[in-house]
């Protein structure tokens, strides 16, 4: 099961310089990491040391807007693995004095680091910087566009629970059309042969998925008995000023997962959230601690996934 | 001094004539075309194997002066459209101050009257300040000399308010030139609304926002009578409305991009700010239906939107970057790489287009070859490779998602009422032997 053989293929230059999208990484990368996440699962498992192949390596984690689990989390794979870890805040820095997003990342980078591991609130800010610097960028999340860690530690959570990745079905429901999550998860899902229905109201759906594949439902009904997993997103308040739907009641009561809506469900079905979970919106706050819930289990299995990243993306070698 | 062109190829849509003949100017006038002539006192230009072509006409140039000196000026403005085989530019009122009454009219010729190598025509705004609230004082700009009236980059939203400018800018013979856009439609977005803004996770704008703007302001025109230009036509669905216009009888004419002609929205690829403009481009359908309606004449002319911008301003993330790309410098040689050789466009219509039709829109008495006429002209050839080379512009905006292409024909030479302004790339300021 555990791949240290298959891992001495890949001797060096494991994973291209920068993660910047799912859409572009492909299903030979995607098991490497997912082997190598499991890799590290096992050991912890074990109560094994993990060897220290970020020791002298500087992480900067360069976040634009708020984060609590995935900043949290590079930071814990990143020492994990005897790395160390700046942070940046753009409400303290020199961002409040006008320096830009490509002078900000040139500054740090000017420090001396590694990585740098970023987030921000508008789509294709780390695209943008990977063109202007040396350093690899780590996608952390950007605006709308991708969130690759978390469909990395999706799928890894999936498989680890489930087995395999081909051939399940994965109902995604909510705010498709503000989700970065949703931009990677679909491309991670469509490469590992997962089936992908996505339901909410017309308003909250952007164009084109259809075309690649994927199921568009308006509602929920008895069709998400098939599901494999349910996969709910944020909605946040905010939309309704926006005209996307009228009310959170309304909303709740089509889109919501209730007690009620799961009797429709597997018996080894699982739920699962990126976080934040806003309780009691899109599901009833109870159902978070249900046993199909796996939210939990997603946040562990982040950090296992990106000391993997980190150590394919970096370490150039992979020690066991 | 008397200038002779000798042995070029004169093609010159407004009389069907494409013939070599030789062209005499004197006094900045067309003084005499025959196949050969003899003129000891001129400064003889051989342009054997060349085209000589009625000087270029842009009717939509974003100068920016005053108020946006650090994207482009007039004088560096006037000299990428003289680079670029322009004779002749129309400059949009988005300035600031907007251009809206008679003095700042009267400002902008005096700039261009020292700094300017090529003719500027000022288009004056709509409505004061651009607000779309009160019309601005278009019969007294007119009096100055503005050759159109435009809310460009603002659209005008009340519906009354633009046809009360359209009864009113017809009382002066004026046309109203409509950048088409329902900005509740298009609020917040930054690229065209399909799969690659929902790959992207940008907003989009959706066609829908242009082209309703268009049924509007058409249905306006026929109401009113006015003559409605539309801005740079983006999408399928407003050629259709604007088919069916012209098949009313509407006065309605329409402009296209070099970019919207040759670009799709997945050309927006890796978030590059060079690649964002209002209207954004849209899908290959309908780049399809763009290229056949300037074809078949439902798209009356090739436009650039000439939008400098500084490198600091398109250095930033895609959301905060403007709209706009600079055209002046390489619409010429696009259009005759992307379109005319590939065939989606003959030279003739790609001439015309960007002459004689021009100049019909907005009443020039230039954009002809003919003995008496000014000696607006432009030289081109055929056979010259580039690489375009941003670095190269006179224009202050490196904006341009062409940096780097490969292309083939190129502006020789460009002659403004008998003066030489351009000559092999290299521009003559006013002042300059």
């Amino acid at each position: 099961m555990l791949c240290e053989k298959s891992l001495s293929l890949f001797p060096r230059c494991l994973l291209k310089k920068n993660l910047l999208d799912i859409k572009t990484l492909n299903k030979e990368d995607i098991n490497l990491i997912l082997e190598r996440s499991h890799y590290y699962k096992h050991l912890t498992k074990e109560g094994r040391s993990f060897a220290p192949v970020l020791e002298n390596k500087t992480i900067a984690n360069l976040f634009f807007e708020p984060s609590t689990r995935t900043r949290m989390s590079f930071e814990k794979a990143a020492i994990n693995l005897g790395g160390k870890v700046i942070n940046f805040d753009s409400s303290s820095s020199s961002v409040q004095k006008g320096e830009t997003l490509l002078d900000t990342a040139r500054t740090v980078e000017s420090l001396g680091v590694e990585a740098l591991v970023i987030r921000h609130p508008l789509a294709g800010a780390p695209s943008q910087v990977a063109g202007e610097v040396g350093t690899p960028v780590i996608n952390a999340g950007d605006g709308s566009h991708e969130h690759p860690t978390q469909a990395l530690l999706d799928l890894f959570t999936i498989k680890d629970i489930k087995g395999s990745l081909d051939g399940l079905k994965v109902f995604i429901v909510g705010d498709v059309l503000h989700s970065r999550v949703v931009r990677s998860n679909i491309w991670a899902f469509l490469k590992m042969g997962i089936e992908i229905t996505v339901v909410g109201p017309y308003t909250l759906m952007p164009p084109g998925l259809e075309e690649m594949g994927i199921k568009v439902k308006p509602c929920l009904d008895e069709e998400l008995r098939q599901a494999d997993i349910i996969y709910l997103l944020r909605m946040q308040k905010e939309r309704q000023q926006g005209g996307l739907f009228p009310t959170i009641k309304e909303y709740k009561k089509f889109y919501g997962i209730t007690q009620d809506s799961l009797k429709n469900v597997k018996a080894k079905g699982i739920i699962m959230h990126p976080g934040p979970v806003v309780p009691g919106i899109e599901i009833e706050d109870i159902l978070t601690r249900s046993p199909q819930s796996v939210i939990q289990e997603q946040v562990k299995n982040g950090v296992f996934v990106r000391m993997a990243l980190l150590e394919l993306m970096l370490s150039g070698e992979v020690k066991n | 001094m008397n200038l002779l062109i000798k042995g070029g190829t004169i093609l010159n849509p407004a009389a069907g004539l494409y013939q070599n003949l030789d062209i005499l100017i004197t006094k900045g006038r067309i003084a005499k075309l025959a196949p050969y002539i003899e003129d000891k006192n001129a400064e003889v230009i051989p342009a054997g194997g060349k085209i000589i072509a009625p000087g270029l006409i842009d009717l939509h140039v974003h100068l920016r002066q005053p108020g946006g000196e650090g994207k482009e000026t007039i004088k560096t403005g006037c000299a990428a459209a003289a680079a670029g085989g322009f004779t002749s530019i129309a400059c949009m009122p988005n300035t600031n101050p907007v251009i809206d009454n008679e003095l700042l009219v009267h400002y902008l010729k005096g700039v261009v009257e020292k700094e300017a190598v090529v003719k500027v025509y000022p288009i004056g705004a709509i409505t004061k300040g651009s607000r779309g609230e009160e019309l601005a004082e278009i019969g007294l700009m007119l009096q100055e000399g503005i050759a159109a009236v435009s809310d460009d980059g603002n659209p005008v939203e009340s519906s009354y308010i633009m046809s009360m400018a359209m009864k009113y800018a017809k009382t002066f013979g004026l046309p109203v030139v409509s950048h088409c856009e329902e900005t509740s439609l298009a609020k917040g977005g930054a690229i065209n609304e399909g799969r690659q803004s929902t790959l992207l996770g940008l907003k989009g704008i959706p066609d829908i926002a242009e082209a309703v703007m268009v049924a509007r302001d058409i249905m306006l025109a026929e109401y009113t009578g006015a003559h409605v230009h539309i801005a740079h036509v983006s999408c399928a669905r407003s050629i259709e409305l604007i088919r069916m216009g012209k098949s009313r009888g509407v006065k309605v004419t329409a402009e296209v991009t070099p970019h919207h002609l040759i670009l799709t929205e997945e050309d927006v690829g890796d978030f590059d700010t060079n690649v964002k403009m209002n209207p954004p481009l849209r899908t290959a359908e309908d780049r399809k239906a763009l290229r056949k309606a300037l074809k078949d004449g439902t798209i009356d002319v090739i436009a650039t939107d000439h939008a400098p911008h500084t490198r600091e301003e398109k250095s930033v993330e895609f959301d905060s970057s403007p709209f706009g790309v600079v055209g002046l410098e390489t619409a010429l040689s696009l259009v005759l790489t992307e379109l005319v050789a590939p065939g989606h466009l003959s030279l003739e219509k790609a001439i015309s287009s960007l002459t004689m039709k021009p100049a019909q829109i907005l009443g020039l008495r230039t954009g002809k070859i003919e003995e008496g006429a000014a000696a607006d002209l432009t030289v081109i050839d055929l056979n010259k490779e580039i690489i375009i080379d941003k670095e190269k512009f006179y224009s202050k905006g490196k904006n341009t998602p062409f940096d780097g292409w490969k292309v083939r024909g190129v502006p020789f030479m460009t002659i403004v009422g008998g003066r030489i302004v351009m000559k092999e790339g290299k521009v003559k300021f006013k002042g300059e032997q």
